[in-house]
């Protein structure tokens, strides 16, 4: 189980949090294509490596954080609140 | 009797056995007995007893190999203690379960005793029944014909459904250095941990502290290797160092968290419990495991590891044999070989290497030794009666200790991703490239001699932590003649009728092995699963070495070539009951209460679990009571507990415009004091719940959704205001537990909150449908809402959640009828009010249960608005809801199709999603979800569940007061 650093809780172990999305990812406007639509509906990027990630501290305190980190050696390089 | 070895004594003196304290027990119904102190197999091996166990396929005799986790052999069936303390264990191993009084023990695989098994027939067969023969033999007709008679053969032991495991609970520890094993190399890295200033858990497998000090020789800061463990261990915990024995490491897992299973030993399994250890840095001083040797009938009991006869004779006090043959290719064993002659037995050795080295020679004294010479084969014909040397010569032996190198147990380097390399001079794979907050030390990395295991001890324990002391201050062994303990692995050529034991668990020989080369599984990994090689309880800790040796010679590559199987976790078998933990029975999945439970049970209410909640579902017993309750709705006053209806607060400036985008339905246009239904979405355009919004305060709204949606709601108003808004301007509360609701429904319900309140302000014109006033309940604040769940004149009433029972009982005293969930989830059918999750499914969105205007109006944004425009939200023919009037008095099961006949074939064109008998019409109704079912009014439609054909004509969603009188009746 890995441990992620909440930056309001300090570390804590991963079953607390949920995974959401890629972080980064933006609302596109009503005007938008069905295919973008699309797009920012199901497609993620799956990185192997690096890779900027949002998740939610569930069981902690419920805020949305991004964490960087590798998804194949599973080293956390940073984690910041996913709002200001 | 046949299972005796007339040489096996137990010593009068020494050891860690308790000799005051004799402990009886029975094996196989023979009643023996042993001390506390012992192991299962110390007490057996000091009775004289050889023959413990039967194997798996053949059903050989088998006795103890190992001392400790290793062991493949000796796994027996336990029972001890009585009553709620009882405890079964239908598989444990006799090598680490401590003698405990009354045990009762006995052989798992024999039809009958150990030393008398009925099955033993099968190992004339051999030749028949090679690896895999199962898969080749048993296809015909089908593999079904034979299973049944061949799972009774097979397995581990047999569970006892009456024997319950007690509650094992989760611990949690959070370390900057965690030392597994507590021999030389343990005891100085937690040493040299603690002394540079660090939080230290020193765990070890065995019931006491100091692994290989407590049965090698060794001398260390001037004191017996012993001793010093001993007194280690009370400068570490008076240093606040937590020290756990009978605790073994079973899994590293991510970020260094490490799984340990202590066992506390005791009946009933008290004691044991999980650990879950995050450490900043780990050393891993686990030791090494030794190897047998590969000859013909080496599993015949009475063929032991030289370490394991070392550890008996000098932890145990008991003597495994009388005439011994030690065969060794190394240096360690020559200890066993002196301290057996010392203890009085005849020892013979057999040194596979040419010149025996000056190191064993002083080790083991005055012992004859067979230089150059293996052992051929083992004599006797169910027992260790003797050996047959490769020279040619017998010798008569009731212990034959074998020695083939040792294997250190990098098993949690592995589960760190780290790769193991074979060491060709060490003929052992040792930690390969070392892997981050792990540091592998002493025989666990290969390094066996005792000064060594201490140095690089204290150079792991002292991590790189500025504070830490120098290596050269750690603890120092007097330098011993360096033993040689690598051994090559020999694979003998085997004569056709020979077989030679890799895997004793698994039963697998060397012939298996070499029958998966011809058949081209000759990737270890094809090997391991062809022949099951190593895929033991024992998880293969003393042959998949030897396994690989074979397989390396069979196809002419080298060990390094061949490569090794993946260490997976648990390292040693683990209990269900320990991996559970607490989460058992009623703590698995724990449902959510009313606080007027008990009041509830005093009115006769038969509970039901809801979403998670319990609830009544009706009052009393009689055939009737649901519809009775549905009619007292329709024509009297009944009271409902709704208190986990969820009161979630969106509190702040921003609340109504968090609210305008969460809601695909408006409430920024909702007057303070009213209340308005709405639909929320998920991005996707699907319902996702359904509520009541009330406006407290322009800035202050409380969401009433769904019971057993509560938590998914509020990530929802979450998830949109920490994406969207400025958290400094909204806040969203759950309050839901705080209030307890209960709704007061019928023509009489005005009467009752009447009663309740008083009259003032409860007519139509102060209190609406769709509005809430305040009031006081008690002392203590009321809300009072007309809203209505049934479609008659309702009223819900929150007060704080302490007064639940108080205020059910004014409203039974009223004169309000209980009414339970089954009888409201009919009213609400009667009135087409749809439960999400029931009537709508991950497809329906909101014009497809006819609320389709806010999708045409709003241009504003809202969750979920783009998708409700794709292709597939705008396409024709899309499922809608519908009321189904069915004719009959029968009620159609939920799920049943509506079919129509197109092109000559049956099609599916819909479903039933709820459906009951109304007592208030008096006949069988639906709702239904129906490709154009709003076009489709008035149609007949024929239903199939499972063959069976109800016919219904299609009508609005709302059975009952369509015109919506009765809310105001």
């Amino acid at each position: 189980m890995q441990s992620f650093p909440c930056p309001y809780c300090g570390p804590r172990d991963e079953t607390e949090f949920l995974y959401q999305t890629d972080a980064g990812r933006t609302r596109p406007a009503r005007g938008v294509s069905d295919a973008d639509w699309s797009r920012y509906r199901f497609f993620r990027r799956n990185a192997k490596g690096a890779a900027a990630e949002l998740w939610l501290h569930a069981a902690g305190c419920g805020r949305y954080i991004v964490i960087e980190r590798d998804t194949l050696t599973h080293a956390v390089i940073a984690s910041k609140g996913a709002t200001p | 009797m046949s299972g005796t070895g007339r040489g096996a004594i137990r010593l009068d003196e020494g050891g860690e056995i308790d000799r005051g304290r004799p402990i009886s027990f029975r094996f196989d119904g023979m009643p023996l007995q042993g001390y506390a102190g012992d192991t299962i197999a110390s007490a057996l091996l000091a009775n004289g007893l050889r023959t413990v166990a039967r194997s798996f396929k053949y059903h050989r005799p088998r006795g103890i190999l190992g001392y400790g986790v290793e062991e493949p052999s000796a796994i027996l069936d336990l029972r001890v203690g009585e009553g709620p303390a009882a405890r079964h264990d239908p598989n444990a191993r006799a090598t680490i379960e401590p003698l405990l009084e009354g045990m009762v023990l006995k052989a798992v695989h024999a039809a009958g005793t150990a030393a008398r098994d009925r099955l033993a027939v099968l190992d004339r067969f051999h030749r028949f029944i090679p690896s895999a023969f199962y898969y080749k033999t048993f296809i015909w007709p089908s593999w079904h014909a034979y299973e049944a008679r061949i799972r009774a053969m097979a397995g581990l032991g047999r569970i006892d459904p009456d024997a319950r495991a007690g509650v094992v609970p989760h611990r949690f520890a959070n370390v900057d250095l965690l030392v597994v094993g507590s021999g030389p190399a343990g005891l100085a890295a937690a040493l040299a941990g603690l002394a540079g200033g660090r939080t230290v858990m020193l765990i070890e497998q065995d019931a006491r502290i100091g692994g290989s000090l407590r049965m090698r020789a060794g001398v260390i800061d001037g004191r017996p290797g012993a001793a010093w463990a001993e007194e280690t261990v009370r400068k570490l915990v008076d240093g606040g160092a937590a020290v756990r024995t009978s605790a073994t490491a079973i899994a590293l897992y991510d970020h260094n968290l490490v799984a340990v299973h202590e066992r506390g030993h005791a009946p009933g399994g008290a004691g044991d419990c999980l650990w879950r250890v995050r450490a900043r840095e780990i050393v891993l001083a686990a030791g090494a495991i030794e190897r047998p040797l590969l000859f013909a009938d080496n599993d015949r009991p009475g063929v032991m590891l030289a370490s394991a006869a070392l550890a008996y004779l000098r932890r145990k006090a008991v003597r495994a044999g009388g005439k011994i043959v030690v065969a060794t290719a190394s240096d360690a064993a020559y200890e066993l070989a002196g301290a057996m002659a010392a203890a009085g037995a005849e020892v013979v050795v057999a040194d596979a290497r040419k010149t025996v080295t000056d190191g064993a020679r002083a080790l083991a004294g005055d012992v004859t030794v067979h230089a150059g010479e293996r052992i051929r084969r083992a004599l006797g014909r169910s027992e260790v009666a003797g050996v047959e040397l490769t020279g040619g010569t017998r010798i008569d032996a009731d212990l034959l200790a074998v020695s083939g190198g040792f294997s250190p147990a990098i098993h949690l380097y592995a589960h760190a991703k780290g790769r193991p390399r074979w060491d060709g001079s060490l003929g052992a794979f040792v930690p390969g490239e070392p892997v981050p907050g792990l540091r592998v030390a002493g025989a666990a990395a290969g390094r066996f001699a005792l000064a060594d295991a201490l140095e690089d001890g204290t150079r792991a324990g002292r991590g790189s932590g500025e504070a830490a002391p120098a290596p050269s201050a750690g603890p120092r062994a007097v330098a011993a003649a360096a033993l040689q303990h690598a051994a090559p692995i020999a694979v003998p050529e085997a004569a056709a009728r020979d077989r030679v034991f890799v895997d004793l668990q698994n039963d697998v020989i060397t012939k298996d092995i070499a029958l998966a080369a011809r058949e081209s599984f000759k990737a270890v990994e094809h090997l391991k699963r062809y022949t099951t090689l190593g895929m033991a309880t024992d998880q293969g800790k003393t042959s998949n070495v030897n396994g690989l040796a074979v397989l390396a010679s069979i196809t002419g590559r080298s060990i390094a070539e061949t490569g090794v199987t993946t260490f997976r976790p648990p390292y040693a078998p683990v209990p269900f009951a320990a991996i559970i933990g607490p989460a058992l029975g009623e703590l698995d999945a724990p449902v959510r209460r009313l606080p007027a439970e008990n009041e509830h049970r005093a009115e006769q209410a038969v509970f039901d679990e809801y979403g998670g909640i319990l609830r009544p579902a009706w009052y009393g017993s009689g055939p009737d009571a649901i519809a009775s309750e549905c009619r007292a709705a329709r024509t009297a006053v009944t009271v409902f507990d709704a208190s986990p209806l969820g009161k979630v607060e969106v509190v702040g400036p921003d609340a109504a415009a968090l609210l305008d985008f969460v809601f695909y339905t408006r409430m920024s246009t909702l007057k303070p004091g009213r209340l308005r239904y709405g639909l929320m979405l998920s991005e996707g355009g699907v319902v996702f719940d359904d509520g009541v919004v009330l406006r407290l305060a322009p800035d202050r709204f409380v969401v009433s959704c769904s019971s057993s949606h509560v938590p998914a709601v509020v990530g929802l108003l979450e998830e949109w205001r920490q994406d969207r808004f400025d958290i400094a301007r909204v806040f969203v509360h759950d309050t839901t537990g705080h209030w307890a609701t209960m709704a007061i429904a019928g023509p009489g319900s005005r009467a009752v909150v009447a009663a309740i309140f008083g009259e003032s302000g409860l007519d139509d014109v102060n209190l609406p449908h769709m509005a809430m006033r305040e009031a006081r309940f008690e002392d203590g604040p009321a809300r009072i809402s007309r809203v209505s769940f049934v479609g008659e004149r309702s009223y819900e009433i929150s007060v704080p959640a302490g007064r639940a029972v108080a205020l059910w009982r004014a409203a039974r005293k009223a004169g309000a009828v209980p009414l339970g969930v089954e009888a409201l989830s009919i009213l609400r059918l009667e009135k087409g009010f749809i439960m999400v999750g029931v009537d709508t499914d991950g497809e329906t969105m909101p014009h497809d249960i006819g609320m389709g205007r806010a999708r045409d109006t709003r241009t504003d944004a809202y969750a979920g608005d783009r998708s409700l425009f794709t292709a597939e939200a705008r396409k024709p023919h899309r499922k809608q809801l519908v009321g189904i009037a069915i004719e009959g008095a029968a009620r159609v099961p939920v799920g049943a199709h509506a079919v129509v006949r197109e092109d000559g074939r049956r099609r599916s064109i819909g479903f039933v999603t709820s459906s009951a008998i109304s007592p208030t019409l008096g006949s069988s109704i639906a709702l239904a979800r129906i490709e154009d079912g709003e076009r489709r009014h008035g149609e007949s439609v024929t239903f199939d569940h499972l063959g069976r054909i109800f016919t219904g004509r299609i009508v609005a969603p709302c059975f009952y007061d369509q015109k919506g009188e009765r809310l105001h009746a």
